[in-house]
């Protein structure tokens, strides 16, 4: 090793004599390892699928006449029966930010080589990222069970014309306000609201055109209104509610479900790190937990999706 | 002088016992398992990636061969290959055979999908940018060794689920390679369309993870693992385009993967991303609000940068291997990185010139016809570049030097035609007709498979520590050469003409019946070119158990890395220390010296010809 040496110090000498170039070898541009490099570059990729996702959501979506408002379609709180509009989602997207902090802290930790540091915080984690995910797992029971969204069906649809609702013996009531977002319930499904009838009307179950109202081959009761439209071809007509864009359903569940895999793949890689620190294999390698700060490169991406998620799907 | 420090550095290690283990078996090299199937060795996956690809170039080139049978003698009976294809060869009473119009379109589909992904993706940059990179570069493997191999095993199983599709009774898919809904989307579309393209997505989407897994380690190895003294504009031509393909690859690949996992919801799950008002046998499907045309912006936006991901490994290939031959340093290096990058860019914002008949706005188009025509600037570039190394050369004409430049011949002959293709108004008569085939087998097809061929006859020795035999090199490159612009050539007029492609037959329309003669001379010359791509496989094969023997480290007398590691390098490709960089790798005719390895530090007052 010693003449090793003795090479490299007469090699260098001759280096020092011309122009080498500054590439000296054997270290990494920006003092990033090659495992750090191949994280980013596979974030990088992943950001380009995501993209992929967010622009097929904004090429469907603006090809539709309407879209659902959020503020109506997210505003269920476990537990409490009020109207809550985004209140649950900002819990979730809040949670989810804070466990990027607490992963900040957790890679702090590593690179301090404090071993119960690194994984009490990576615990915290692990937490904030399971509640979001069950958070999720709320939201998408509301949606499927209580609402009957699926991925092909969209009950949510959204005014695109004045006009007055009829009531359930076909008598005109209120006016609808365009561009306000309406869920069609099913017959017979319990719930609030006078679409589910009294207990002196009870409300048919059977497919058919009743006076204010149709009840669907699926189940759904679609009211009826007259369209009063200044200048609308269709001026003075009874026409029924309609579905909302059959892409809503379809792009929300496939998106955030695609997200929430990311969160689910995160946590797994989480507790496989957690338990390697807990068993001390890091202390070994002395290269300050340089694994609890690649995972957390990947959580924080997975935050940063969510951000434009939350953003496409909650706020525009 | 270089020479002496290397043997400096092997005598110091020959007594570290550590060091001497690694190229004699170490733990990742200890029987036969590790060493030849579940290798880490960057030498031993390039060689199953090239096998691999080897493999399916036969079959996809075989598949072409039987539907130029159908299209070249639509009346000949086809009964003979009935032990082959089975029930996909229809006999009828008199005992002649026809090809099933279903199974045509699969094997159209086949061949495209098999030729562009598994063979000039993974076959070509999987090959030479995992043998080359740490050669060349001085690196004693990978990045991450590990990833390597599962890219290489992605492939495999990617390839093993769509050779599966080959059998299914209802047969591969058969809606083309670019898969476009609504015959992708819907099981009941064509009888391709269900088992076939079930598997043909689950197969993409594992080719895209093998991509993906050696891309990030190509890029990595490409900027972290360079030896001392190998600055960027240090490193050859080769190892630029690898790095500038890792890069396209890692950009567009996983936006296929978005187009693909909509695609499967659409077939699987009932949602409609791609449909929207589709008629099937007279009745409507309730399947509204998709577009298929963001299915081809999904596609197209891998799907462009795609054919320069098969393109710009030949670049490389061919600019290396021609300043070797040509015992000159290839002609305007810096332009050539530069008109790499310039290709690399603009092929992301150039996806739409593949949709123009599509139903995409035209005034949109307008800006893609734009982007498009200027790539010819930095593809002229090259090609001037390349004939300027050439110019007043001493060159020898060996088969790897003749393919390199028969990949420029083709090189202008297909991107002359890409200046037509690429106007919009000039597409409106020239789309979906022979003329595009024509275009794109030459300048993607035939040109990165001559980069392909110069790579490995120049590199065989490398790989095998054996020659190929010459003279069936040379039958195989001039009989290709004439082969390929003889079975290309005539496509332009019919296309111009107006002949569609993929029609299963034009026993049916006047116009077209006129051209049956050149559709028979294309078809006789296809066989005989796929003839001498088996002599070519045989040269192969042969030459690497009986090829004459390689005894010296650097027999073409090249400048690079590669040729500094012993003849039969083990794991870790150098056994002392990794070679010291200190010059560029195209000093040839320096000074009145042949060449002078990158190797040889430079003398007092000599000029880095690498220097910024």
């Amino acid at each position: 090793m010693a003449t090793e040496h003795v090479v490299d110090q007469v090699e260098e000498m001759a280096l020092n004599t011309v122009d080498d170039g500054p590439w000296s070898g054997g270290e990494s541009p920006m003092k990033a390892s090659y495992g750090k490099l191949m994280m980013w570059y596979f974030l990088l990729s992943d950001a380009f699928t995501f993209a992929g996702f967010l622009i097929a959501y904004g090429s469907l979506r603006f090809a539709m006449p309407s879209w659902p408002v959020p503020d109506f379609v997210f505003q269920s709180f476990p537990f409490l029966s009020g109207h809550y509009p985004l209140l649950f989602v900002t819990f979730m997207t809040f949670v989810l930010i804070v466990s990027s902090v607490t992963m900040v802290r957790s890679v702090q930790e590593g690179h301090r080589e404090n071993k119960n540091g690194a994984a009490y915080w990576l615990l915290l984690t692990i937490l904030g990222g399971a509640t979001f995910l069950g958070c999720q797992a709320f939201e998408w029971y509301t949606l499927i069970v209580k609402e009957n969204m699926t991925l092909t069906v969209d009950p949510f649809g959204t005014h695109t014309t004045e006009g007055i609702l009829l009531d359930h013996d076909g008598k005109e009531t209120e006016a609808i306000k365009v561009g306000e977002t309406y869920l069609l319930h099913k017959a017979g499904g319990h719930g609030h609201g006078d679409d589910h009838g009294s207990e002196a009307h009870p409300m048919p179950t059977t497919p058919g055109d009743y006076p204010g109202f149709v009840i669907d081959e699926g189940g759904f009761i679609l009211p009826k209104y007259k369209v009063t439209q200044e200048g609308h071809p269709d001026k003075g007509e009874i026409k029924t509610l309609e579905y909302g864009p059959k892409a809503f359903g379809a792009l929300f569940f496939f998106i955030t479900g695609f997200h929430g895999f990311h969160v689910f793949s995160g946590l797994v890689i989480l507790v496989i790190i957690l338990i390697n620190v807990m068993s001390g294999l890091y202390v070994e390698r002395k290269n300050g937990y340089e694994m609890v700060e690649k995972v957390g490169l990947y959580w924080h991406f997975v935050d940063l999706v969510w951000v434009f998620v939350f953003l496409v799907f909650y706020l525009l | 002088m270089a020479n002496v420090d290397i043997h400096a550095h092997e005598e110091v290690h020959a007594h570290d016992h550590h060091e001497d283990h690694d190229h004699h078996g170490d733990k990742y090299q200890s029987n036969f398992i590790t060493t030849y199937i579940f290798s880490q060795d960057h030498k031993m996956i390039a060689k199953q990636f090239l096998i691999t690809g080897i493999f399916w170039a036969f079959i996809g080139a075989a598949m072409s061969i039987v539907f130029r049978l159908q299209l070249g003698f639509p009346e000949e009976s086809m009964a003979w290959l009935k032990p082959i294809l089975g029930k996909w060869i229809v006999l009828n009473d008199a005992g002649m055979g026809t090809l099933d119009p279903e199974f045509y379109y699969a094997l159209v589909t086949m061949h495209g999908t098999i030729l562009v992904f598994f063979v000039l993706t993974a076959g070509l940059s999987g090959t030479f940018s995992n043998l080359l990179i740490p050669l060349q570069i001085g690196a004693r493997d990978m990045a991450s060794p590990f990833l390597n191999m599962l890219s290489y095993w992605f492939f495999f199983l990617a390839g093993a689920i769509m050779f599966s599709s080959l059998f299914l009774s209802t047969g591969p898919f058969a809606g083309g390679w670019t898969a476009y809904p609504p015959l992708s989307a819907l099981p009941q579309a064509m009888s391709g369309s269900g088992a076939g393209m079930t598997l043909f997505g689950v197969s993409l989407i594992f080719f895209v993870v093998s991509v993906l897994l050696g891309g990030m380690n190509y890029i990595t190895t490409v900027l972290n693992l360079r030896t001392k003294g190998m600055t960027m504009w240090r490193m050859p031509l080769t190892i630029w385009a690898f790095l500038v393909t890792a890069i396209l690859g890692l950009l567009s690949f996983p936006v296929l993967v978005s187009g693909i996992l909509l695609l499967i919801f659409d077939r699987s799950m009932g949602t409609s991303f791609y449909l929207s008002e589709i008629f099937i046998q007279g009745s409507a499907l309730d399947r509204v609000g998709g577009s298929p045309i963001l299915f081809q912006h999904l596609f197209w936006f891998l799907g462009h940068p795609e054919v320069y991901i098969i393109i710009v490994p030949a670049f490389g290939l061919v600019s290396e291997v021609m300043s070797v031959h040509a015992r000159k340093p290839i002609f305007g290096y810096k332009a050539m990185v530069y008109s790499i990058l310039a290709i690399a860019f603009l092929s992301f914002i150039v996806w739409a010139h593949h949709m123009f008949m599509a139903g995409v706005n035209p005034f949109i188009s307008n800006i893609f016809v734009l982007f498009t025509l200027i790539i010819a600037v930095p593809s002229a570039v090259k090609v001037f570049n390349w004939i300027g190394t050439l110019y007043g050369a001493n060159i020898r004409f060996n088969t790897a030097m003749l393919f390199s430049i028969g990949f420029v011949s083709m090189f202008i002959s297909g991107g002359l035609t890409g200046i037509f293709l690429g106007n919009s108004a000039i597409d409106i008569p020239l789309h979906d007709t022979y003329f595009v085939v024509a275009h794109f087998h030459i300048v993607m097809g035939i040109a990165a498979f001559f980069g392909m061929f110069c790579g490995i006859y120049h590199w065989f020795p490398l790989m095998f520590a054996r020659y190929m035999n010459e003279t069936l090199g040379k039958i195989h490159f001039w009989g290709t050469l004439i082969g390929a612009y003889a079975i290309f050539w005539p496509m332009h007029y019919i296309g111009m003409a107006g002949v569609p492609r993929r029609y299963y037959t034009f026993a049916n329309f006047e116009a077209f019946n006129t051209f049956a003669p050149i559709n028979m001379f294309i078809s006789t010359a296809a066989i005989i070119v796929f003839g001498l791509q088996i002599l070519f496989i045989i040269n192969f094969f042969y030459s690497i158990f009986k090829g004459k023997v390689r005894t010296e480290k650097n027999p073409y007398g090249a400048n690079t890395l590669e040729w500094t590691a012993p003849v039969h390098a083990g794991h870790g490709n150098w056994p002392g220390a990794i070679p010291h960089v200190h010059r560029w790798a195209y000093d040839y005719g320096k000074d009145g010296i042949e060449f002078i390895p990158q190797t040889v530090p430079l003398k007092e007052g000599e000029k880095d010809m690498g220097a910024h």
